[in-house]
């Protein structure tokens, strides 16, 4: 088990260095890659370094490069901290429809999961809430705020 | 709560249906209003007070909620009542057609009113002026209180007789109403008659809820609630108060409507991020799986006469609509023009499907043919979604936000009503901000 684990890890390494490269062409913007969100400005931290939430693409659930490390980061501390459980809370910005955009943030809170998973978290510690568009953290329009409210938020249950 | 269904005795004087002369075509945007008077109803000298109401006033009252009515149905233009020429009580024996025609009117109302031993008897008529005739008549007995109804009833009547197609006015739209500042907001389920009055809230706002719907066929609702934090299609009787959660779903269920029967509730069911299509019959409690796709499948409605479902999927990549029967077999996708779908209905009449569309960072609400074809977009804005059909399936309701600023000010929430032929677009008015309209089917039907 402990050699396969290792073996993806690896494995996801080499991945991500094949999407950094391809993505170095992606225009940068202030705090934003594409329209994913890369700043701090909304974000908290469950432990010291150990941020609490990831961004996604617009319409998108996919996990990027900085995302998989932020949640490499709570996966570590789900290990040391182990009768912590938490709930992920997957949102999306407000351009879209009320229903779909409730589906896309359950997307989103389990692509998150199932990352932790991969690291070894049990999936009876992470429960997941979608909460749409309905709790923006940026009540602003502009693409600014929608970046920073397509995200996933771990939060502490206990 | 009995007295929101009013025992209502109706019985005809007459009904001359044939040689009317005028009469309403709804098919297409009415640029040319039909003039109509409506008379103040004569109050009988007779009539008792009654706690409450301003009997006196009652005959001006209704006829202004009639007035109120046609005016925003954008097919009729009621005149203004200081060029009225006979007196109420004499105009509703029999009027003098040619005084009424030189004020321009085709169409008059005309009607009387008696309240007597806690009861309100209504008469009115409908007369058509150029073929100098009675079109219409009517007389009903119902409790006072329920004096705003009889003038919605009588709406409804005249539009029948007018247009040849059912009116919506006796009718109560559901909606969430909003208040707070954008990030933190309240949501509360609000109900109220068609034209705004009577608002009364249905939830006390400590859970957040969303997308309520009436059931076609009564005054049943349901809608997603956060209840402990849980999101849940719950089922809601207006009547009572009850209400109970829908099935025993381990995970999130949305986006539920109505079978056409009334039996079933079809909605989103989501698990370990795929969200797939259920059915669930209200008495047997059997649930049954409609889609299996690891798509995004959601916001279905079936066709009125519930062979088909159509819903929302982004099987494609992106969001698109698709029609499919209503046992999950032989899906079809209805959209592939430039652009984005979502939130497919199907209209009580069977023959459109009313959606909203997103394209270039634009919103739009649209109606499209059942097979897709024929897309015609009626309004643009910033933001708008959700549509729901009159029970007539002439008008569409829909709500609109608007853009905030980096504060979140300037933020609303309003529901807007359109009419099919993109004409006659209108802001409803609600105590509060409000969204996710659903129109009700008609009350005294």
């Amino acid at each position: 088990m402990t050699f396969n684990r290792n073996l993806k890890n690896i494995f996801l390494v080499v991945f991500t260095t094949l999407i950094l490269s391809a993505c170095s062409t992606a225009k940068k913007s202030g705090d934003m890659e594409g329209d994913v969100y890369t700043g701090k400005e909304t974000v908290k931290y469950l432990a010291k370094g150990v941020p609490d939430r990831v961004f996604f693409a617009t319409n998108k659930s996919s996990l990027t490069t900085a995302s998989r490390a932020t949640l490499r980061k709570q996966a570590t501390y789900l290990r040391k901290n182990k009768k912590l459980n938490v709930t992920i809370e997957g949102h999306a910005d407000e351009r879209g429809t009320r229903e779909y955009n409730l589906a896309l943030g359950e997307r989103r809170a389990n692509a998150a999961r199932d990352y932790l998973m991969t690291y070894g978290i049990s999936g009876k510690r992470i429960s997941v809430i979608s909460y749409g568009k309905e709790k923006p953290v940026n009540p602003a329009s502009s693409t600014l705020a929608w970046s920073q409210n397509r995200r996933s938020v771990t939060v502490k249950v206990n | 709560m009995k007295n929101f269904f009013l025992a209502l005795t109706i019985y005809f004087i007459s009904l001359n249906s044939l040689y009317a002369l005028i009469e309403v075509d709804i098919t297409r945007g009415n640029l040319d209003p039909l003039p109509i008077a409506v008379s103040p109803l004569h109050v009988d000298i007779k009539s008792d007070e009654q706690e409450g109401i301003k009997v006196k006033e009652l005959g001006n009252n209704i006829s202004s909620i009639i007035e109120r009515n046609f005016k925003n149905t954008g097919l009729f233009n009621p005149l203004k009542k200081e060029a009225f020429v006979q007196k109420p009580d004499i105009a509703h024996l029999k009027p003098r057609f040619e005084d009424w025609r030189l004020i321009k009117a085709q169409a008059l109302v005309t009607g009387k009113l008696l309240v007597k031993e806690g009861k309100l008897k209504v008469e009115f008529r409908l007369w058509d002026l150029t073929a100098a005739k009675e079109m219409t008549a009517l007389a009903f007995t119902t409790t006072p209180s329920n004096w705003r109804r009889v003038a919605h009833i009588i709406s409804d009547k005249i539009y029948e007789r007018l247009t040849g197609e059912e009116g919506y006015f006796d009718t109560r739209i559901i909606y969430v109403s909003e208040t707070g500042p954008k990030s933190q907001r309240v949501k509360k389920l609000a109900i109220m008659d068609q034209d705004g009055a009577n608002t009364k809230y249905l939830t006390l706002g400590n859970e957040l809820v969303l997308t309520p719907r009436f059931n076609p066929t009564n005054q049943m609702v349901t809608y997603l609630s956060y209840f402990r934090n849980m999101p849940r299609v719950y089922l809601l009787d207006i009547e009572t108060g009850m209400q109970e959660v829908v099935g025993n779903f381990p995970g999130m269920t949305f986006a539920p409507r109505f079978s056409p029967d009334g039996r079933k509730i079809i909605m989103s069911f989501a698990e370990d991020g795929n969200s797939d299509i259920y059915t669930m019959d209200l008495e047997t409690r059997v649930v049954e799986r409609i889609t299996n796709h690891s798509s995004i499948d959601t916001s279905p409605s079936f066709s009125p006469d519930g062979k088909y479902i159509a819903f929302n999927s982004d099987r494609s990549g992106l969001q698109q609509l698709y029609v499919m029967r209503s046992d999950g077999s032989n899906v079809k996708r209805i959209t592939f023009g430039k652009g984005i779908y979502g939130t497919p209905v199907w209209s009580p009449r069977g023959d459109l499907i009313a959606f909203t569309k997103m394209r270039k960072g634009r919103f739009y609400i649209g109606v499209m043919r059942t097979d897709g074809s024929g897309e015609r977009l009626l309004t643009e804005n910033y933001y708008q979604e959700a549509p729901s059909w009159s029970p007539n399936g002439r008008v569409l309701v829909f709500y609109r936000e608007t853009k905030a600023g980096s504060k979140g000010e300037g933020f609303s929430a309003t529901l807007w009503s359109i009419d099919i032929t993109g004409y006659n677009e209108r802001k409803l008015s609600t105590k509060t901000d409000a969204s996710d309209p659903s129109w009700s089917s008609l009350l005294s039907k």
